[in-house]
């Protein structure tokens, strides 16, 4: 059983990070440590924690410094997952055997990564995770890009980004692929819990952070990270830039439950026009040109298809 | 602890596959988290079937690569338990990046390693280019000639690598095939001897003790990089050997089977001799002795027991007054000589000792090393030491189809 934490407040949940500490080198204005805080002060149970390389990882463990006050671990780009499994598969055995230092405590196992970590080279590792059942949580920050390499594209770019390997030039528009949907070919994998997550929508974050590490088997989490380097916004807009993105419907919020029943968890009052999302950026500058505002209108008719697929899918209610 | 124990005959008849997956089984491995490959997967299925039995007490991880098998086993090491997995040829080239993650995070896994050719092109039969590519990875390397000592050695290596003195890793080499899936009679321990001899696992700053929370796989730049490798290779330089010898010693005491870091076959007043690795160092012992019968050679036989970290000095005074050496590599050395010929010039150069030093390439992809080869490889090498310098090229390629292939 997860120890479910009481929370009165935003005040109180955002002061309450006792196991991440402030002192570390993210970006200011980067959500990363924002979503890390969210997700360790959603509860109070004992902490396996890991990272995959990538922002959060290196600005967060410069030997002789640690931020973590959990015991943290990590070993490469791809296999931060595994890493934890790995950690996991040793308390079982060593539950059974009697040998835990601490028997009567049950610590939760979770692992962060970046999209280029979770969306392409650790995809693998990921879905032998998730397939396996380990008991544990896989969060992916995703801020759409390699941030921690200086801004290449992932399969998390969404069309139209200028990249440093998708740059939009005198002749191009940057991305030209559509953005992978990472949750739903996890929740393909069948696991009890699968969601989308908002860092400025921390209560709808609790919730669903708890109640996946509460169930019983692998959870996934995809955590929008706005970065305020490659999205190219005033470190200070982090949340301005979170509210546009869960408000415009760009990045809805919805849980997915035993791989296939899916609740909305999130219906903006006023829905903003994804041009508005697009033109708080400077990777999307590009598409204000002339030339580019179709691809504007086919960005709005594409997210339109999407909440609309995923209203079906909630009230389908299979 | 819920789990039987088995009775062992006090010499089965086991491949060297299965001699290494009853070791796991009496060392009781907490984890082993796997991988398929061919010629070593009998060990990891060994595992899961006494799990399946109910004769060990664990978890198996079947996971979807090499390169996850041992993530997971950094994972499970870091946490706090003993680890263990299996694997071959390309399956070891994928587990590259995370071999290097092992050791450097000072956590003792065991590897076994059944050797096995690289690709291309294919080929599933035993060659040394899987454990040479391992050679720089900062993992103790313990090499098995038959399955006896593939059995023996895994003992020795979980009781080293888990001293708190050394944690590093170890891998324990056999050769794919000819030792892996050939049967011969194994001296067993029992279930207590075996599981004594190594002890219970000692966590050290395990990620489950709740109450120490540890920071495990840090960054460091130009500012402690440096240290943390030089420290790693310090220990490895100066630890190690001393642990293995008193691992060796404790061991001949249970066993009566007496391990030597370089083992010396007919040395004493060798003339000229071999240095190999595996399962040739067994056949070239057998022929060294036929060498002195029938031709009056006085031949002898260095066997690499530990081949990381390397046995500079035990090597230097293995060589003492042997005129004529030929190194033995069973990997293709891709332009430039074998790598036991430079790691046996590199102790020559500084050395009193004026052994005339040649390179002999073999056995490639399971190619046979036939006694044949050898007793010409001793001919020749005696020509070497009564001429004094060399008298064939310096690197020659033994039973390779076409015309003599031969270098330098």
């Amino acid at each position: 059983m997860s120890e479910m934490k009481k929370i009165k407040n935003l005040k109180e949940f955002s002061t309450s990070a006792d196991r991440f500490e402030g002192a570390n080198l993210l970006c200011p204005g980067c959500a990363h440590s924002i979503i890390v805080r969210e997700v360790l002060n959603a509860t109070n149970d004992d902490l396996i924690l890991s990272a995959s390389t990538g922002c959060l990882e290196v600005c967060t463990a410069v030997y002789p410094y640690t931020s973590w006050d959990a015991s943290w671990i990590h070993i490469g780009f791809e296999n931060g997952s595994t890493a934890v499994a790995g950690a996991e598969a040793m308390h079982k055995a060593l539950k059974r055997k009697g040998r835990l230092k601490q028997p009567d405590k049950e610590p939760k196992f979770v692992s962060f990564a970046g999209d280029g970590a979770s969306y392409d080279i650790g995809f693998q590792w990921i879905s032998g995770c998730m397939e396996r059942g380990h008991n544990m949580m896989h969060v992916v920050l995703d801020n759409e890009v390699y941030a921690n390499t200086g801004g290449q594209r992932s399969s998390a770019t969404p069309i139209g980004a200028s990249a440093t390997t998708s740059p939009a030039g005198r002749v191009s528009y940057g991305e030209k692929k559509n953005k992978k949907d990472m949750v739903a070919i996890m929740a393909a994998h069948g696991i009890p819990y699968s969601a989308q997550v908002a860092p400025n929508k921390w209560k709808d974050m609790v919730k669903k952070i708890q109640h996946g590490l509460e169930v019983e088997g692998p959870v996934f989490i995809n955590a929008m990270s706005p970065c305020t380097t490659e999205w190219k916004f005033d470190p200070k807009d982090t949340m301005m830039i979170s509210d546009l993105a869960t408000d415009s419907l760009v990045f809805p919020l919805y849980e997915i439950i035993d791989g296939h029943k899916l609740n909305i968890t999130y219906r903006p009052k006023n829905v903003i026009p994804v041009e508005e999302y697009l033109a708080a950026q400077g990777r999307f500058k590009h598409l204000f040109k002339d030339e580019y505002k179709h691809l504007i209108k086919e960005w709005q008719e594409r997210v339109d298809k999407n909440w609309e697929m995923l209203q079906r899918r909630e009230e389908a209610g299979v | 602890m819920a789990f039987d124990k088995m009775e062992l005959n006090e010499i089965e008849v086991w491949d060297g596959n299965f001699a290494a997956a009853q070791a796991l089984r009496q060392v009781q491995v907490d984890v082993v988290s796997a991988y398929p490959i061919t010629p070593s997967t009998p060990i990891v299925e060994g595992y899961a079937k006494f799990l399946a039995d109910g004769y060990v007490e664990g978890e198996f991880m079947m996971v979807e690569s090499e390169h996850a098998a041992m993530s997971g086993c950094i994972g499970a090491s870091a946490a706090g338990g003993r680890v263990a997995t299996a694997t071959s040829s390309q399956g070891f080239a994928l587990m590259v990046e995370t071999l290097y993650q092992a050791s450097g995070m000072r956590l003792p896994i065991i590897l076994n390693v059944v050797n096995r050719a690289l690709a291309a092109p294919l080929n599933v039969n035993g060659d040394h280019s899987d454990m040479y590519l391992g050679r720089d990875s900062g993992w103790i390397q313990f090499d098995a000639y038959n399955p006896q000592q593939a059995y023996d050695l895994n003992f020795i290596a979980f009781k080293v690598a888990e001293d708190h003195e050394v944690r590093l890793p170890a891998m324990v080499h056999q050769d794919g095939f000819m030792t892996s899936h050939t049967a011969q009679g194994v001296k067993t321990l029992s279930d207590d001897e075996a599981y004594g001899f190594v002890g219970e696992f000692k966590p050290m700053n395990d990620m489950l003790d709740l109450e120490n929370p540890v920071t495990h796989g840090v960054q460091t730049e130009e500012d402690w990089h440096f240290e943390h490798k030089a420290r790693q290779h310090h220990d490895l330089m100066t630890k190690v050997f001393p642990k293995i010898e008193e691992a060796f010693d404790a061991f001949e005491k249970l066993t009566g089977r007496k391990y030597n870091i370089v083992e010396e076959y007919m040395t004493d007043d060798a003339e000229v001799a071999v240095v190999a690795l595996g399962t040739s160092v067994e056949t070239a012992v057998e022929v060294a002795k036929e060498m002195r019968e029938q031709e009056g050679i006085k031949a002898g036989v260095i066997g690499i027991r530990v081949f990381r970290p390397w046995p500079f000095e035990y090597i230097a005074e293995a060589i003492k007054g042997i005129k004529a050496l030929g190194a033995l590599d069973r990997s293709s050395p891709n332009g430039a000589m074998g790598a036991l010929y430079n790691e046996l010039a590199g102790i020559l150069v500084n050395s009193d000792e004026k052994a005339v030093l040649t390179n002999y390439i073999y056995g490639l992809g399971g190619r046979d090393l036939t006694k044949a080869h050898l007793k010409e490889i001793f001919k020749e090498l005696k020509a070497n030491a009564d001429a004094g310098k060399p008298t064939t090229e310096l690197q020659q390629f033994i039973g390779v189809r076409g015309p003599k292939l031969a270098y330098l």
